[in-house]
């Protein structure tokens, strides 16, 4: 008994302590099967490419990554992490423990060119700090055979989602559901209003503080979401339940569409909907004629400045960038590969759609909890979800989220 | 000789001490007195600290998230009192000799035995109005069942009520072992004087069952403080913050994801900290007061 636990004991400060050269250690941060088989895959295919390295990965689960990068940083560095780009990374560029790998972007041709659709959100300062692995589109999802039931298409503008949004009502049927009770999935409706209604640099000055919430174009962008909530209602309670138990109506046929990213369609299938069942549509435009920009959230890995093996580390990010890796990956975790050179999965007709609509786009958005802030994300989100509950406070809220951005953007 | 054993008998309460003093030292009196010390400072847990003085407490008193969850915090303290009295009731009621009672005492202590992570998840079902039992109960009624917990009127006391149904059980469990102490000759000179139901439990039983009274308003209190569980599993503080309470305000502007402002943080707790020493030192007061009478 004792001499087993001295030996776990010894086995796991060797995970996490020592790495000499040829020993990498990565800290992943997703134990669901299709996100962890995508990265063993990756992780292997750099194993056979370069024998003398040592690899290992310790996995954990997403919401004690979060927590756990904060002390591993400092007191114990693995020479990879994933971590988000965006704003999420800037506590930890500004800290001084990520690596600047401005250089891997400058002298590998593949990061160089294929990325440039993606390097933005991996600039602070104006250098680039990680390599992405995957991005997913944002949109809207709907029940494909409840809209051929009632005769609706796809709706392209405004006016034809508030239409289709009034034949649901008159059927019984809710228009969207929801689940607020994480909050940020009213950002992702947020989001989008505020990027047809007003454009990308709109969102960008907003999350970087830049114009006030209770600027006329905010208001406008909360306008129409009073005209979505009106007219396109959303399911009740929403505020209790999480995105996850909002599949319910949407699966049930209660609800027939939901403002989601595309990591849910694997939740809607073990739900029990089809293929057939279900598809996509972008968010329809609100002001013709703006460029159309879109949410496509990032995953990203990371060296931290504490890393002992960085040479190794570096030949491995400049590994996984590459379009076959990034191809076979992302087949795998159902998303978006961030190489434009990379193929993506033909059999899946969600993949299919998304990349057809990211690769047009004008800009491509974070999402609002990434792009600003923690604190103001926050709050921000909590006024969203007040907003979609008690829409007569508007302006109260607005005032409210006036009062958050002077203090955190100071 | 005899010195030694004096000295033996001055030192030998200082041995046995010693362990529990140090542990007390540095994980309760050093991390108070360092909470108090980052409260004085900016700082997001990796980077650089600030000194900014008084901010931190300048801020707070500024911030409408702070008045919400100070004004919860007191809905919660005397709602929370509720469970004194219910615990009294249900020991009565348990407090008679028929076959089986062993059976039904324990298991109106069940509640208290699970995990209050397990309470909040069970009663945030019951209160689900599409599928848990408040929704039925208002659907055969032919009413529209509320949303408990997504509705900021009715949220805070949803949850009370959940977390009121481990404490009565403890309340119950405290006086029930104080039954079990009243002397039955004070209950036969009542009876004999013609004292019976309400004057025999207010002038003879209750005076009896103080200690055990003491014992739950201060368990009580406490518990009403450090409600953490119940809210971070039933609502996480919302709907838009409207359940908050300063030890989950506390918890999610120092240590939650969209959090780390350690300094802010720190501030709340020791305005927690604060209010608890009130309550800690009426205590502690009382108890000396009780001590020295005997």
């Amino acid at each position: 008994m004792k001499k087993s636990m001295i030996a776990t004991l010894l086995a796991s400060t060797a995970i996490a302590g020592s790495a000499f050269a040829g020993d990498l250690v990565i800290n992943f941060d997703d134990t669901n099967p299709a996100p962890k088989e995508g990265f063993e895959n990756a992780v292997a295919a750099f194993k056979a490419a370069n024998p003398d390295v040592n690899v290992t990965v310790n996995f954990t689960d997403r919401e004690a990554h979060k927590t756990a990068i904060r002390n591993f940083l400092s007191a114990d560095a693995p020479d990879i992490t994933a971590w988000y780009p965006g704003n999420r990374m800037a506590p930890f560029v500004d800290a001084g423990q990520f690596e600047d790998i401005s250089d891997l972007w400058a002298s590998d041709p593949n990061l160089s060119q294929n990325f440039e659709a993606i390097k933005p959100t991996m600039t602070r300062d104006g250098k680039q700090w990680g390599v992405p692995y995957s991005y997913y589109q944002w949109g809207v999802y709907y029940r494909a055979d409840i809209f051929e039931q009632y005769g609706i298409g796809e709706p392209s503008t405004w006016d034809e989602m508030l239409s289709a949004c009034d034949t649901l009502k008159q059927n019984g049927v809710t228009p969207f559901t929801i689940g607020t009770k994480y909050l940020w999935t009213a950002a992702g409706v947020f989001d989008y209003l505020n990027l047809r209604t007003n454009g990308y640099d709109v969102h960008n000055a907003l999350t970087a503080g830049e114009i006030k919430y209770t600027d006329d174009r905010i208001k406008a962008t909360f306008e129409n979401w009073k005209t979505m909530l009106d007219r396109c209602s959303f399911v009740d309670n929403h505020a209790t339940m999480s995105w996850q138990d909002a599949i319910a109506p949407f699966a049930s046929g209660d609800a027939a569409m939901y403002v989601m990213g595309n990591f849910s369609v694997a939740s809607y299938k073990d739900a029990g909907l089809t293929d057939d069942q279900i598809d996509y549509f972008p968010f329809p435009e609100i002001t013709p004629g703006l460029a159309r920009a879109e949410e496509a959230p990032a995953d990203a890995l990371f060296i931290p400045a504490n890393a002992k093996n960085k040479e190794d580390a570096r030949k491995f990010l400049s590994f996984i960038a590459q379009p076959e890796i990034q191809s076979a990956w992302n087949k795998t975790l159902g998303q978006l590969p961030p190489n434009s050179k990379a193929e993506v999965d033909s059999g899946d007709k969600f993949i299919m759609q998304g990349m057809q609509t990211v690769s047009t786009a004008a800009g491509l958005a974070q999402f609002y909890d990434r792009d600003a802030p923690a604190e103001m994300a926050k709050a921000g989100m909590e006024g969203f979800q007040e907003f979609m509950v008690k829409p007569e406070r508007m302006d109260a809220i607005l005032k409210r989220l006036d009062s958050i951005q002077e203090k955190v953007y100071k | 000789m005899k010195k030694y054993r004096q000295n033996q008998q001055c030192s030998a309460p200082w041995v046995f001490l010693a362990p529990a003093l140090l542990f007390f030292t540095i994980y309760v009196i050093f991390p108070i007195f360092r909470s108090i010390w980052i409260s004085f400072y900016e700082w997001d847990g990796i980077g650089q600290a600030t000194w900014v003085g008084l901010a931190n407490y300048v801020e707070l008193l500024d911030d409408d998230r702070f008045y919400t969850s100070l004004k919860n915090n007191i809905i919660w303290l005397v709602c929370f009192m509720l469970a004194v009295p219910a615990g009294l009731l249900v020991a009565l009621f348990l407090n008679q000799t028929i076959w089986g009672m062993r059976f039904y005492k324990s298991m109106f202590f069940f509640p208290f035995v699970i995990s209050q992570v397990v309470v909040g998840l069970i009663f945030s079902w019951f209160y689900n109005p599409n599928f848990g039992i408040v929704g039925k109960v208002w659907e055969y009624f032919g009413a529209v069942p509320p949303s408990i917990l997504g509705d900021e009127r009715f949220v805070t006391y949803g949850i009370i009520f959940a977390g009121l149904w481990p404490q009565v059980a403890y309340c119950m469990i405290l006086y029930l072992t104080g039954l079990n102490n009243i002397s039955s000759d004070q209950i036969e000179a009542g009876r004999l004087d013609g004292a019976k139901g309400w004057r025999m439990l207010r002038y003879v039983v209750l005076p009896q069952l103080w200690p055990a009274t003491f014992l739950a308003i201060v368990v009580t209190v406490i518990g009403a403080l450090r409600s953490f569980d119940m809210i971070a599993t039933m609502t996480r503080g919302g709907p838009w913050g409207s359940s908050n309470v300063l030890s989950f305000f506390m918890y999610e502007t120092a240590l939650s994801e969209y959090g780390f402002r350690m300094g802010y943080g720190s501030a709340i707790a020791v305005v927690l900290f604060m209010i608890m020493l009130v309550f800690i030192g009426y205590f502690l007061w009382v108890m000396y007061q009780d001590e020295r009478r005997t």
